[in-house]
């Protein structure tokens, strides 16, 4: 069913549920490297292999950095919390059963604001816990090199143990039709405010932030929710945004035709944005989760909680309130940087040297223009902070124009050089030798004796003309204010 | 009354993956129900309030320091593997994602 | 006296002053299970080579001058529930057979780096599941006074390997008695250190809440010399206790019980007891006050549902403990036809692998921690347990120690209670409730039971951390027995 039409007929409820695996160099439960990309079980050991008799210890790097994006999240602190085992099958998971904490959370009851259209949506954070990964299969043989038909898999458990930090949104209601922008805004504060704690790097392209996106509908007047389904396997930003949207649509279509959802894990996939339909939850799990008891309960000391909130770094939202209040930006387009991640860059730029405001307009003007032509983030353009700062200083100095100072950037992006390189080499430099000067202006004003004659009778609007002609002679190199300026000297008007 | 039922010694078998036959599982029943039957006596102490034990003795905060340590060989970590592959371990064919 | 017939501290003794070289130890050892373990069946493994070089390296660090442990080259028998690097570890199931180790247990490497020469692997009932040694997937190990009847379980190999002096010293562990009541039924000494005193580090895991890794001795010195050995902290074992091991080895060496006040468990006697049990046990309390000792009865209410309790909460943790038991990563692995799905391997591999024990088991804590059922079996078992350990904080405020019989009966014949789980599970009646609180608690000989002329086991409770109470008045009894029996009980065991 069409986005729109789904809109009309239902509302949805979101969820979401964010798995980040943290930066620590070694595992949860063992000393194994957490790097990536390694040789196949070459980061194992006989705690993360799960060989009979190895037992888990906690790495506290972990735990600080779950209270810290718990505190970041506005959460409660667990005074006293226990791990929980997770008993499921699953050849990834060595032990069959994955520790991860159950109803004793260490952090509760949180939130992050984020920013959609202007307006602030405030998400709520039911709650943050820490647990390990699984490790990672590869489907042998059948067509796909899916798990459907794959002759057997062959697993590296090099990932297996990873800490895993899972933040549980509560039920979002009220999102209306942007129920996809609501969640890819949300997982990009979320990933934003990860980056900022040093907690890890979130690249969802290597798997290091995965999102389960969870929707269901619910009639137009009604209020109560509809059966959800809980759409894994969503990498990247865009398929946030396009898995809510397609289960909106994908849903209302099912329930409009008198069908009922069923609830289910659904797997969306990156190359047709389409999702299919994985387990169904029908035949309930029963994980039969009880406390770990092969870990000792974490009674976090107040002390360090204290001090971890205290050292906190300025959070995304703060310091993007306390930029836009020294810049005197509008919220609109305070958010329209955001969304182009361009804060960073106009911030660096700044500190380089360039005023704000001649910053902003930069990047999110002719570069944000460029970027979007060539399909580019922002930040992947080939220039620097410290190029566009250079720029704009020469615009202030009166060495560039902005059309020259366009011409400049381009040179840049086309990797001619530094700023004062591209000057150089396509000579771009505003011509502001007043005899070269005043010999275009003389064959201007020879070629167009009209309007001389116009402004000389006091029509002086009709100077504008004269200059473009002196703009256009020099090729755009002269300096259009003193061109003005010696036009009407030499016309004997006051100008 | 029987406590378990054979359906249910079939449902416990299947989430405890054992492959148990007809007669294993009448096998079971029988005395699944009787112990049942008997550690059902624990709903005799009268304990609402009291707190659980989880643990022998109230230990808290055991962590280690992140720090990397040596990790097996690949040849160490896959010696007692039934089946391997390119470095990795070979099992049977997935049938379900994970959960 | 021939060298298998000395104590340990003796033993030690000898290599360290080169009156007897840990070859020769070792090698006389050697020559006893040869001779005597077709009949005991106490070893899995026996690795004669490995023994002998790592005794040579002892005798040679001893010629260098190198000052080692009282144990140094002293032989032991390995539970085979322990992993070695250089043997296989079964935890006498089929699931494991043949697989080795890539890694020692913490126990393991604290045994040879004080010396201990490692004889072998002993039996023990599947994953340490049972009371007799018959759960074991190859075959029962027979107890030395009367090989037609069991030596305990689970850690019934150790038992019947020093009782049978095929070592002097030897590894178990206890869950619900797996220590204590073989020990009791074959007349030594069995140990249950408190919970978090030795390391559970490379124990395969039954239980994790009540696995507790423990020594076996001909006496109580040298059991204390184990222990010593052995256990104190560990990094590698979150629920380890980061304090110091307590003075068992001296308290051992005391052995006085005067003005010690000593408490009778009232709820541990009568009804379902062996007469010869009992009337061993009141003796020994007479013996205890005869020593200067006060005596009283406590009652701790709640004991009797620590076997239900126990029988809750152990197979819970080990259903989710064997789960790792999957035919994926080492092991057996059944039915892998190419066609069969994993999910399918693991079941038939599982249940192949798997002896009958520990299916039920595995289907009792499934179902016990089941949405559902939790809150009525596992949950309200967690708060009898708590029940438990209040019963024994209030009988400590009381009495310095607890004493109780160790088992209800002497050792039974082998196959007498192989199908009646639940006749099987009260041969820990006693025992259980020192591993649900996490408590010290040992098994002393306490002499022969009247009507069958087996060994009687007394119990003897300390506080968490008062193992050294347990060896002090363990000893006093040992001391006080041994002038009356005018020798150690086992001279009495009749010849192999
Ligand atoms: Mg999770
Ligand atoms: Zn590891």
């Amino acid at each position: 069913m069409p986005y729109d039409e789904a809109l009309e007929r239902f509302e949805p409820v979101l969820g979401l549920e964010t798995h980040v695996e943290l930066g620590t160099v070694s595992k949860m439960f063992c000393g194994c490297s957490t790097t990536f990309g390694a040789p196949p079980n070459t980061h194992v050991c006989p705690i993360c292999l799960a060989l009979p008799g190895s037992l888990p210890v906690a790495n506290v790097k972990a735990i600080e950095s779950t209270i810290r994006i718990g505190l970041a999240l506005n959460c409660s602190i667990a005074e006293w919390c226990r791990f929980a085992r997770k008993n499921y099958f699953y050849p990834d998971m060595p032990k069959n059963y994955q520790i991860s904490q159950y109803d004793e959370p260490l952090c509760t009851d949180g939130y992050l604001d984020v920013q959609v259209e202007g307006k602030t949506v405030r998400v709520e954070i039911e709650r943050v816990h820490l647990e390990e990964d699984t490790g990672k299969s590869t489907h042998v043989g059948g067509a796909t090199g899916r798990i459907q038909g794959a002759d057997y898999s062959i697993v590296d458990y090099n990932r297996a143990g990873i800490p895993l930090v899972e933040i549980v949104t509560k039920p979002v209601e009220g999102t209306d039709r942007l129920a996809p922008e609501v969640a890819k805004a949300y997982v990009t504060e979320l990933r934003e405010l990860l980056r900022s704690l040093g907690v890890s790097d979130v690249r969802m392209e290597e798997g290091s932030l995965r999102c389960d996106v969870n929707v269901s509908l619910m009639p137009r007047g009604s209020s109560t929710w509809g059966t959800r389904t809980e759409t894994k396997n969503v990498n990247s930003l865009r398929s946030v945004e396009r898995s809510v949207r397609g289960e909106i649509e994908r849903q209302a279509a099912i329930l409009a035709d008198g069908g009922r959802i069923i609830q289910e894990t659904r797997h969306f996939h990156e190359d047709t944005g389409a999702t299919t339909s994985g387990r169904s939850k029908e035949e309930a799990q029963d994980y039969r989760y009880f406390p770990e008891p092969d870990l000792v309960p974490i009674a976090p000391d107040p002390a360090w909680v204290a001090t971890l909130k205290a050292e906190l770094p300025e959070l995304p939202s703060v310091r993007r309130a306390r930029i836009q209040e020294e810049w005197g930006v509008s919220d609109l387009d305070m958010a329209a940087m955001h969304n182009a991640g361009a804060i960073g860059l106009v911030e660096a730029t700044v500190a380089a040297g360039a005023p704000a405001a001649d910053a902003r307009k930069w990047w999110m003007g002719e570069l944000a223009r460029r970027a979007n032509e060539s399909g580019t983030a922002l930040a992947d353009l080939p220039i620097t902070p410290g190029d566009v700062a250079k720029v704009t200083e020469l615009v202030a100095s009166g060495a560039l124009n902005d059309k020259l100072a366009r011409q400049v950037l381009e040179g840049v992006l086309a990797g001619e050089g530094t700023p004062e390189a591209v000057v150089e080499k396509r000579g771009l430099r505003i011509v502001n030798d007043e005899g070269e000067l005043s010999a275009i202006i003389d064959q201007v004003l020879a070629g167009n004796a009209d309007a001389a004659d116009k402004v000389r009778s006091g029509k002086i609007a009709a100077v504008g003309a004269l200059v473009g002609g002196v703009m256009k002679a020099s090729r755009g190199k002269a300096d259009a204010g003193r061109a003005r300026e010696l036009i009407l000297e030499k016309l004997g008007v006051e100008g | 009354m029987s406590a378990i039922t054979r359906d249910e010694v079939a449902h416990l078998a299947r989430l405890s993956r054992l492959a148990l036959d007809e007669g294993e599982l009448d096998h079971f029943a029988a005395q699944l129900d009787q112990i049942v039957g008997a550690v059902a006596r624990v709903a005799e102490v009268a304990a609402g309030d009291i707190p659980p034990s989880s643990h022998a003795l109230p230990l808290t905060n055991v962590f280690r320091p992140d720090e990397v340590r040596p990790c097996l060989t690949p040849q160490q970590a896959l010696s007692g593997a039934p089946a391997v592959e390119d470095d990795r371990f070979r099992v049977p064919r997935i049938l379900g994602e994970e959960a | 006296m021939s060298l298998i017939h000395k104590t340990a501290a003796e033993l030690g003794r000898l290599v360290a002053s080169r009156e007897a070289s840990a070859v020769e130890v070792t090698q006389a050892h050697l020559d006893r299970i040869a001779e005597v373990d077709s009949k005991v069946s106490a070893f899995l493994h026996v690795d004669a080579e490995r023994a002998l070089e790592q005794a040579r390296t002892v005798d040679e660090r001893i010629a260098n001058g190198d000052r080692l442990g009282p144990l140094a080259g002293v032989p032991i028998a390995h539970k085979d529930i322990f992993t070695t690097d250089d043997m296989p570890t079964t935890a006498g199931s089929k699931i494991l057979e043949g697989w080795r180790p890539p890694y020692d247990a913490t126990v393991t490497r604290r045994l040879r780096e004080a010396g201990l020469i490692i004889l072998g692997k002993t039996n023990l009932d599947e994953f340490a599941m049972g009371s007799s040694t018959e759960n074991s997937a190859y075959g029962p190990s027979h107890n030395p006074w009367d090989l037609s009847r069991i030596p305990g379980g689970s850690s019934g190999g150790s038992s019947a390997a020093v009782a049978s002096f095929q070592a002097p010293l030897s590894t178990g562990t206890d869950t619900g008695g797996s220590i204590r009541q073989p020990a009791a039924v074959t007349g030594i000494v069995g140990m249950k250190p408190t919970y978090g005193g030795s390391s559970r580090y490379g124990l395969i895991a039954f239980a994790s809440s009540l696995d507790t890794p423990g020594p076996f001795a001909r006496n109580v010195l040298d059991a204390a010399l184990l222990q010593e050995a052995f256990s104190g902290h560990d990094e590698f074992d979150s629920t380890s206790i980061d304090a110091p091991v307590p003075p068992v080895v001296e308290a051992a060496r005391q052995g006085d019980v005067a003005g010690l006040r000593i408490g009778v468990v009232k709820e541990f006697g009568g009804e379902g007891y062996q007469p010869g049990v009992l009337a061993r046990f009141h003796e020994t309390v007479d013996l205890l006050e005869s020593l200067g000792a006060k005596v009283v009865e406590v009652s701790c209410p709640t004991f009797g549902y620590a076997l239900p309790a126990y029988y809750l909460i152990a197979p819970s943790e080990c259903s989710s403990n064997l789960a790792r038991f999957d035919a994926m990563r080492y092991g057996l692995r059944v039915g892998d036809d190419g066609t069969r799905s994993a999910e399918e391997v693991m079941a038939l591999t599982r249940a192949a692998g798997f002896g009958p024990e520990v299916k039920r088991r595995i289907m009792l804590g499934t179902y016990a921690l089941s949405s559902g059922y939790y809150d009525a079996y596992y949950g309200q078992a967690q708060k009898v347990r708590t029940l438990i350990s209040r019963d024994f904080e209030a009988a400590f405020h009381q009495v310095d120690v607890l004493i109780s019989p160790t088992t209800p009966t002497t050792a039974f014949p082998i196959g007498e209670r192989a199908d009646d789980p639940m006749a099987m599970y009260l041969a820990d009646l006693c025992t259980i409730p020192s591993n649900l609180a996490g408590n010290a608690a040992i098994s002393v000989p306490c002499g022969l039971a009247d009507e069958d002329g087996l060994p009687v086991g007394l119990q003897i409770m300390a506080p968490v951390l008062g193992d050294d109470r347990c060896y002090r008045v363990g000893a006093a009894v040992e001391k006080a027995f041994t002038d009356r029996w005018g020798g150690p009980l086992l001279s009495k065991a009749p010849a192999l």
